[in-house]
């Protein structure tokens, strides 16, 4: 009985360590005062504000175009890349395998300047140079998912349909695509969360007057966080939180099929 | 589907902007201003002020890495008691925190450690003294601990739902003690995710700037402080280049050490 009693009190202190920074900022957004430590009474005025905050709302529009446009590129470079690599030999194989794990076991400072060094020998850095930055290493996170779906691929499917007259994309998208699609879609939602998150390699690779909203907070760490930003993290969470619930929803009924 | 060529893009890509930037970093570590062979800019690692800095990267990290994994393992081990599947509503709230923006989560920190923050707040209300409690070395382990403890959560929970229940069984058949049990049996078989966990924790850890520059006011310098100060505040990017040589070195060398012994499937079982 005791035993078990702080187990759970255990788990809840854990969760309680976890949540408690992510509550603060949430009832920062809804508190009147714009004191840190006192609440002033409830109030729906920094999201109103927040919406009509010119930089916040740049920001937002930059973090969210970039997630997407890069998951989206990510999502197509990488399953072809995943399907040549499997096809590949050994030696190929484990090069490329080798080089896609750079970006993922490499500090992220690393990766940062060392794009930040190309870039500014051939462009000016701005919205494209972060771009491209987070196709690159948001490509490993689809190979990655991709890669395990392949393997369990009965490939004498596709040869069939070809041997039946079907066209090589036929034949793709009606024995490939149906078996790969979900690894291709939680590649991608996992690309478009790192991209959502990423702070260290936008940090180097934007240019002067281009924020997202992690290079945008560590401007504002400076000079005083509006309440604006509370308001902004508790509608980031909650889109997290939805994202999450998709995929796990997602992942669970791949378990069980 | 014998079709390698469809990889050709991505081949391009990784060359392009993967390995093509890592040897920019190694030229610039290794020239100097005007472009001469030096080894100057790696040799600067034994400046004392960055000696220190490493130095402390690596002992953050390790305390970091060390209270994670004590934090973590009973959890884990609850968690399995408990039965939870990896796709239950209690796993998912664990990593839910992980997705978070980390600098938000980071901001939050400072609004609660500050030194007319919330803790402090409630201290003097309580009657006791305000503490510092920001800008010290002890803020920037505790943010290390927040945002990384969930990656060692993960992958020894993995490791430990994969015990087969008939070994532990068969165990105390044969009379071992729920000591030699745990000795014997549940540590060796988790050792892959709490050495999995241990890399996730301890190398962005080591590398992190954003944490201590956030929770350590900008006074307390770690290696990767010292790199970006070179990049946009000196502008010595030979330099930074050096010394960025140097943390990868650091990098590959805490991997390796792990990797011999690490679990696969660690990355990939956070989904």
């Amino acid at each position: 009985m005791v035993k078990s009693f702080l187990e759970k009190a255990y788990v809840a202190i854990i969760f309680i360590f976890l949540y408690m920074p992510i509550v603060v900022l949430m009832a920062l957004s809804f508190n009147a005062s714009k004191s840190k430590a006192t609440w002033g009474g409830f109030t729906f005025d920094w999201y109103q504000k927040m919406f009509s905050d010119g930089l916040i709302m740049d920001a937002l529009t930059n973090t969210l175009t970039i997630a997407f446009i890069s998951a989206l590129v990510a999502a197509v470079i990488g399953t072809a890349a995943a399907i040549g690599i499997q096809a590949m030999r050994k030696r190929q194989y484990n090069l490329t395998m080798g080089a896609t794990n750079i970006p993922l076991l490499n500090a992220d400072i690393v990766t940062g300047i060392s794009l930040m060094l190309l870039f500014v020998k051939f462009t000016e850095l701005g919205y494209h140079t972060i771009l491209l930055s987070h196709i690159t290493f948001n490509i490993p996170y689809v190979i990655l998912s991709v890669m395990p779906k392949l393997y369990g691929l009965n490939k004498s499917t596709y040869e069939a349909a070809l041997d039946l007259g079907a066209t090589p994309f036929f034949a793709f998208r009606k024995t490939i695509w149906p078996e790969i699609s979900p690894g291709v879609f939680t590649g991608f939602l996992m690309a478009l969360t790192m991209s959502l998150d990423d702070f260290a390699i936008t940090y180097f690779n934007k240019g002067v007057g281009v924020d997202t909203i992690s290079t945008m907070i560590y401007a504002e760490l400076r000079r005083g966080i509006k309440p604006e930003i509370y308001a902004l993290s508790t509608l980031l969470f909650v889109t997290v939180l939805a994202l999450l619930l998709i995929v796990n929803y997602r992942s669970a009924k791949n378990t069980k099929s | 589907m014998n079709k390698p060529h469809l990889a050709t893009p991505y081949v391009v890509w990784i060359i392009g902007f993967t390995v093509l930037p890592l040897l920019f970093v190694l030229y610039y570590g290794l020239t100097d201003a005007s472009g001469n062979f030096t080894l100057a800019n790696i040799a600067a690692i034994a400046d004392p002020i960055h000696l220190k800095a490493l130095w402390l990267s690596l002992l953050l990290a390790f305390i970091a890495t060390t209270v994670c994994l004590i934090i973590a393992y009973p959890l884990a081990m609850i968690m399995r008691k408990l039965n939870l599947s990896k796709g239950s509503f209690i796993v998912m709230l664990l990593i839910l925190p992980m997705w978070m923006n980390h600098l938000l989560k980071t901001l939050a920190w400072q609004l609660l450690l500050s030194n007319n923050g919330i803790f402090n707040t409630i201290f003097v209300a309580l009657g006791m003294e305000p503490v510092q409690m920001l800008n010290t070395s002890g803020a920037i382990v505790l943010g290390m601990i927040y945002d990384f403890l969930p990656f060692m959560i993960l992958p020894i929970f993995n490791a430990l739902t994969r015990i087969d229940k008939d070994v532990i069984d068969a165990a105390r058949d044969l009379g071992a003690n729920s000591l030699t049990v745990f000795r014997r049996i549940i540590l060796p078989l988790s050792m892959p995710g709490i050495i999995s966990g241990i890399t996730m924790v301890f190398v962005p850890s080591m590398t992190s700037f954003v944490i201590s520059d956030i929770l350590g006011g900008g006074k307390i310098l770690l290696i990767g402080n010292v790199i970006e100060q070179e990049f946009n505040k000196t502008f010595n990017w030979h330099l930074g280049s050096g010394i960025s040589i140097i943390l990868m070195i650091f990098v590959i060398a805490s991997m390796s050490l792990m990797s011999r012994r690490g679990d696969k499937e660690g990355g990939a079982a956070l989904w």
